[in-house]
């Protein structure tokens, strides 16, 4: 029985359920002097949530850990020499094998038996039914394929009929013992408190998956890549990860990235900064409700654009005009690249001031009408009340905002993967080209990739260390702004 | 120029009186009306401001008061749409006049608002940071005495002499209006003005406020918007109640509140409307 089916009858079993215990309820014969503790509605949606949720729970964990049992109990049934000779592409083998299982299913019993006598071709069998099979198959391929077939299909039974069972268990438990005193409301409130703590709980344990996927793999890296050289190497010279070529052959130092990655990110603050700032000063303080009302939603608008269209922006306009100013100014020779430091901060920069704008309007709002008004009465002009009171009532929230800023201008990839250049330069000169780590981590991490290799398995030694500087900074903002956030309330 | 020609009638016939006893016009207002958007919340007011005396503004919420005493120093300005008609002087001269210089007039008519409002600075500072924008202390010196000068006549130095590097936002309520007062008066204004300064106070700190404010008659003039009847009576010497946007009537508080000659001030100060 399909995933589908199983979720739809569970869902039918649960509106019935809904239903018929919402009109037991309604029609509860009134006792004098007790009060019916909840509404109709109530007991119908406990109901619904016991004929659901603990079905859909149970299915839900069968499904994701059967494979799991299944793959391993396959493996375990394979000739021993197989399971020695095949370790290394052991999910290859169990590909082959899973394909087999799956596509002996389309075949008739005159063939089967011609299968399972070994005298069928096997590719060539499956080709006809429209199951591409990567190899041409072994011969103890075939127990193992039958093995996984009638395993899964007494899977799929069983949740099948568990997740049911679960299911009209729940909703007789909803129905059963519904009277005039039974706390439906309370039941359902709490339901609704566990629903949203699993909700936040998922965003958590996302957080620590991502962080867990890249460190084994970073633990990988540094097998191979001694720590120092990774963190304190000045050259990156990572070579090619040719398949099968194997061991450090390359040099992976973090320096050069690190420094682009500074100073790119530093070029671009330097222009949002002042930008993004006095346009939230603006906005705040001296628009009016009319210009205001248009304003900020076109700074908003910039920042909606997909960042990769700023990346276009920089490779095909901004790049080539600071190119040829430059090469104006110098009378020939440009000094500024058309990839390069400038033009890829300069961008993200622009980028980023709708950022810095909107953040900064927020606080700066949020400083009481009261201080305004205070210092204006004291007849300081409008610069004069934003400078000494307004700003330094702010600007702990606007040093939390540009922390926040920063860090997003750390994590950039598609502007600078083309506006920056691939270049791993250790230089001063905003001139040239430099490159960041998230255009290293794309580098490495597009094209014919081996996971074995120090040269793709770096990409998540750059991840992780991007993730630490990013976290660090968003801590740090965070703590900023919590910490003077009450000062005014 | 026929000044007389160009003031309304009642105007003209309480700046007699006022001659008569002695006194000086501060401020006058006239035909002063105040439109938010559309809406008109302020018809027609004449009012006059004597020198050296409390002058009360009472009367129900939403009645005219804050906004007619917001006008008196222009920081109507600061609201959107708020647009003001008639005519406000101080000293004779149109504070809605072209030439006046928005920033000047509210050195010369200081604003205490209704919630103490000390900036995130340290008392010191507060108190400086108006002299400091006008440039009135030549030296830290100058400055010293200032801020020291501001806190003695706000009644606030001794409580505070020990802790002027300590933020203002750490007094309690009672001392961060007095705060607001001594930092009003550190520019040196001619008038103040005052929106409710005691809403948020409790009764001690209230008590401590009203005397102040007596005792800043001898060299300010002062406008006050109060809720409280008995305040107005405590601390003012001339009366105006407002209702509706409408100045209903202004005299001598004491006569205000003995012998009113509209039966709305009457209504209003026994406690029958509000």
């Amino acid at each position: 029985m399909s995933v589908s089916w199983v979720l739809a009858i569970i869902l039918v079993i649960g509106v019935v359920a809904f239903m018929v215990a919402r009109l037991r309820a309604a029609r509860l014969e009134p006792q004098a002097g007790v009060k019916q503790h909840s509404l109709p509605g109530y007991h119908g949606s406990y109901a619904l949530i016991l004929a659901i949720f603990p079905a859909i729970i149970f299915f839900g964990i069968w499904k994701a850990t059967s494979p799991v049992y299944i793959d391993s109990a396959v493996w375990r049934s394979l000739p021993e020499q197989v399971r020695s000779a095949s370790d290394a592409n052991r999910s290859l083998t169990m590909g082959t094998i899973y394909t087999i299982g799956d596509g002996m299913r389309r075949l008739t019993p005159a063939e089967l038996d011609q299968v399972r006598s070994g005298q069928a071709d096997l590719k060539a069998l499956f080709a006809s039914r429209g199951v591409a099979l990567a190899s041409s198959g072994e011969a103890y391929m075939i127990p193992a394929a039958e093995n996984y077939r009638s395993m899964s299909d007494s899977s799929s039974l069983w949740s099948a009929v568990g997740a049911i069972l679960l299911s009209l268990a729940g909703a007789w438990l909803g129905l059963s013992g519904i009277t005039l005193r039974r706390r439906a409301r309370n039941n359902v409130e709490r339901v609704m408190l566990w629903g949203l703590i699993a909700a936040s709980t998922v965003a958590i344990l996302t957080t620590v998956g991502i962080v867990l996927s890249m460190l084994f793999q970073t633990l990988t890296f540094f097998q191979s890549v001694p720590l120092s050289n990774f963190f304190f190497g000045t050259v990156w010279d990572p070579r090619f990860a040719a398949a099968g070529s194997g061991g450090a052959t390359g040099q992976f130092g973090l320096i050069p990235l690190l420094a682009g990655t500074l100073y790119i990110a530093l070029v671009a603050m330097l222009f949002a900064v002042p930008v993004g700032l006095f346009a939230a000063i603006y906005m705040s303080e001296y628009a009016s409700r009319k210009v205001r009302s248009v304003v900020k939603p076109v700074l908003e608008l910039l920042a909606g654009i997909p960042t990769i269209v700023y990346g276009i922006f920089a490779l095909v306009t901004v790049g080539p005009l600071l190119r040829d100013i430059s090469a104006a100014l110098s009378g020939g020779q440009p000094f500024i690249m058309a990839q390069s430091v400038l033009t890829a901060g300069l961008v993200m920069g622009i980028m980023l001031i709708p950022f810095v704008s909107s953040l900064s309007d927020d606080i700066i709002s949020s400083v009481p009408r009261s201080l305004h008004d205070g210092s204006l009465g004291l007849g300081a002009t409008r610069s004069e009340t934003v400078r000494n009171v307004i700003l330094p009532a702010a600007l702990p929230g606007i040093v939390g905002a540009l922390l926040l800023t920063a860090s997003r201008a750390i994590g950039e990839t598609m502007i600078v993967v083309l506006a920056a250049g691939v270049a791993a330069k250790l230089t001063l000169n905003p001139g040239e080209a430099m490159t960041t780590i998230t255009v290293k981590i794309v580098n490495q991490l597009t094209g014919d990739l081996e996971f074995t290799s120090p040269q793709t398995l770096v990409a998540f030694a750059l991840g992780i260390t991007l993730f630490v500087i990013t976290l660090g900074m968003n801590v740090l903002a965070l703590y900023i702004v919590r910490k003077y956030r009450e000062q005014y309330e | 120029m026929n000044v007389m020609s160009e003031t309304t009638l009642e105007n003209a016939v309480n700046e007699k009186v006022a001659a008569a006893a002695n006194e000086r016009i501060k401020m006058r207002g006239e035909k002063v009306g105040v439109f938010y958007g559309d809406k008109q919340a302020l018809f027609d007011v004449d009012l006059l401001v004597r020198q050296n005396q409390v002058t009360a503004l009472i009367g129900p919420s939403g009645c005219g008061k804050s906004t007619f005493l917001r006008c008196l120093n222009r920081m109507n300005d600061t609201i959107d749409n708020a647009r003001v008609v008639g005519k406000i002087t101080l000293d004779g001269e149109d504070i809605y006049d072209r030439d006046i210089d928005v920033v000047e007039l509210r050195s010369r008519v200081g604003m205490v608002f209704q919630k103490p409002n000390p900036f995130p600075k340290s008392i010191y500072d507060n108190i400086a940071y108006g002299p400091r924008i006008h440039g009135l202390a030549r030296s830290k010196a100058d400055m010293d005495a200032v801020v020291e000068s501001s806190l003695k006549r706000a009644g606030l130095f001794n409580e505070v002499k020990d802790r002027l590097n300590e933020p203002g936002t750490g007094l309690s309520g009672g001392q961060q209006q007095r705060l607001c007062i001594a930092r009003a008066i550190a520019v040196s204004p001619e008038v103040i003005l005052m929106d409710e300064p005691c809403s948020a106070l409790d009764p001690i700190a209230t008590a401590r406020v009203e005397e102040l404010i007596d005792e800043l008659r001898e060299n300010y003039t002062i406008v006050i918007v109060t809720h409280s009847m008995q305040q107005a009576a405590r601390v003012s010497q001339r009366t105006a109640m407002f209702h509706l946007g409408n100045l209903v009537e202004e005299g001598p508080t004491e006569k205000m509140f003995t012998n009113p000659d509209d039966k709305r001030t009457q209504d209003y100060i026994t406690g029958r409307f509000g």
